[in-house]
């Protein structure tokens, strides 16, 4: 079974939650940039939440369904007419045409089974730079054909089946998108990170003052942040050092990049905030000239957000699992 | 062992920590790092999903359902290591021969590296085969090991400005240390000349050709050599 890809949209990539084990050897986590949209993807069509998944990034793909299949869209709300954050049943020779995003920038399409690639030293996850992890390494083209698991048909209507709550080829309710901005600025916890004190008076006040926006040239790899300029007291070089997803790291330049899903194990720039883990989702849903604003906050409560969005999201996790009859 | 005392731990985001011994690059600190690396991965805590040996110091990365203080935590593990004894190097490093063709039409840069260190091309490369290299860290893309010697004497700076586009199997200098180049990409080094070999390929069973610890040795080969070598991409 496989699913027809008609158009393949801006960068449409196989993403499940990411790769670990590997940094020592230079491989980044990777995986979706908004964790939390593909985790309730997966939830909806009953998959496991690291099942692979579509990634769609402001401009959508049209596919093509051959055979009868439960599939959800989570994150981003796109142009197009189809119910999103709820499962559907989509018949045979559906032919699903996702325009842009008008709403966040990055939505999940979970299929009943998951995306049925191969995975890559533990992941399905396409790693654009190294060439390697979902369908080849790449971004989806058109003409190509995404493998479902051969019992798809079966699992989506089985699954599909079991749901409490059904109206048609879909449910009377949604789920909750955690994820999206509601307004911009949006707003990221950020703890000091490693440099902050090497930074002058001036920029470290500038770092939390500022309305920072996002970049054109940003990517999966890293969102490049345009604002005022930041300079440290002294400007020697610093020893590369380890880097993490979500680190602010400051270059030459002084304009700011915040790491993302694909970014670089270790770097040499200096390292001026972490932004809080329970917020890089959301910060994964801006689209350049998206805006976002930094609140200082201490390493426990970081921490604390951490714990407040996994209760959250566990909850949500499980009233869907109970609306599938678990 | 007065070195064996980190200097402080700093934060990576909330799930991850930097235990760092060393500002500077000392190669003495960083094989230590390396043994530390080891022992902490030897303990298999299920909190830790990613040791990463860096230069001065070591991440620890820990897993989403961490709930503890990732600083603290990472400090107490690191002491308890050093406080029950670190393998020796001997356990874990081994020796890998990196085959290069020193070929000028491979090496763009050999000749301005010659003339900035006011010796020969020949020259330049009996200084890199010369030396035992080890492997300090991997990072900026998968496989890009950074290797350093007390032997390397090649002291070149970093291009002023990057090359926009470096093949694969590219070996470059800068700073008395060597990379290779894992696939193409923008790098900033000195090229001075290239392997036959592949240095990382996802599908292997070892993925990376280099491992942080390896020790290695460059040895010539002729032009004929390495295109016999190269893999057909």
């Amino acid at each position: 079974m496989s699913i027809q890809v008609a158009r393949p949209g801006l960068l449409t990539t196989v993403q499940d939650l990411g790769r670990y084990g590997e940094q020592h050897l230079g491989v980044c986590p990777g995986g979706a940039m908004d964790t939390v949209a593909l985790t309730l993807a997966n939830a909806l069509v009953g998959n496991p939440i690291h099942e692979a998944a579509l990634e769609i990034t402001i401009i959508g793909p049209e596919l093509r369904f051959e055979q009868v299949t439960l599939i959800a869209l989570c994150g981003a709300e796109f142009h197009g007419d189809f119910p999103w954050n709820r499962p559907v049943l989509v018949p045979p020779g559906t032919r699903l045409s996702i325009g842009r995003a008008a709403r966040g920038a990055r939505a999940y399409l979970a299929v009943a089974g998951g995306i049925d690639v191969e995975p890559v030293l533990g992941s399905r996850s396409t790693f654009l730079p190294g060439h390697f992890g979902g369908l080849d390494g790449r971004a989806l083209r058109r003409g190509d054909e995404l493998p479902l698991l051969g019992d798809a048909a079966e699992l989506s209507q089985e699954r599909f089946g079991a749901l409490k709550n059904t109206d048609g080829r879909t449910v009377r309710w949604s789920a909750p998108t955690p994820t999206l901005p509601d307004r911009e600025p949006i707003l990221m916890h950020a703890i000091e990170g490693q440099h902050f004190a090497a930074f002058d008076s001036g920029s470290q006040r500038a770092f939390f003052d500022a309305v920072w926006r996002i970049a054109p040239e940003s990517n999966r790899m890293g969102f490049r942040l345009v604002g005022p300029a930041l300079a440290r007291t002294e400007s020697d070089e610093i020893l590369s050092g380890p880097t993490a997803l979500g680190t602010v790291q400051v270059p030459a330049s002084g304009a700011p990049i915040a790491l993302m899903a694909d970014h670089q194990t270790t770097g040499g720039y200096p390292r001026i905030a972490e932004i809080a883990y329970a917020d890089v989702p959301r910060l994964a849903q801006l689209a350049p000239g998206g805006t976002v604003h930094f609140a200082k906050c201490g390493l426990d409560m970081a921490v604390e957000l951490r714990k407040d969005l996994k209760g959250r999201l566990d909850a949500v996790l499980q009233s869907i699992a109970w609306e599938f009859g678990n | 062992m007065a070195k064996l005392r980190p200097l402080g731990t700093a934060p990576l985001g909330d799930l991850a920590a930097y235990v760092e011994f060393s500002r500077t690059l000392d190669l003495e600190v960083n094989e230590m790092v390396q043994r530390l690396a080891v022992a902490v991965q030897r303990r298999g805590v299920p909190w830790v999903r990613d040791v990463v040996p860096a230069l001065g110091g070591l991440a620890l990365h820990f897993h989403e359902s961490f709930q503890g203080n990732p600083l603290q935590f990472a400090a107490e593990l690191v002491n308890e290591c050093i406080k029950h004894g670190l393998p020796a190097a001997k356990e874990f490093e081994r020796m890998i021969s990196v085959p290069v063709c020193y070929d000028p039409e491979l090496a763009p840069d050999l000749a301005e590296v010659a003339q900035l260190l006011k010796i020969s091309a020949e020259e330049v490369v009996q200084r890199h085969i010369a030396a035992e290299y080890r492997v300090l860290m991997i990072g900026f893309a998968p496989g890009h090991a950074y290797m350093g010697s007390p032997d390397a004497k090649l002291p070149v700076p970093r291009r002023a400005t990057p090359r926009t586009q470096v093949p694969g199997g590219s070996v470059a200098i800068a700073n008395d240390q060597t990379v290779v180049y894992p696939y193409a990409i923008a790098g900033g080094w000195s090229v001075i000349g290239r392997t036959p070999l592949v240095v990382f390929d996802a599908a292997r069973v070892r993925p990376s050709l280099f491992e942080p610890g390896d020790r290695v040795r460059f040895r010539p080969i002729p032009r004929q050599e390495f295109d016999r070598m190269a893999e057909p991409l």
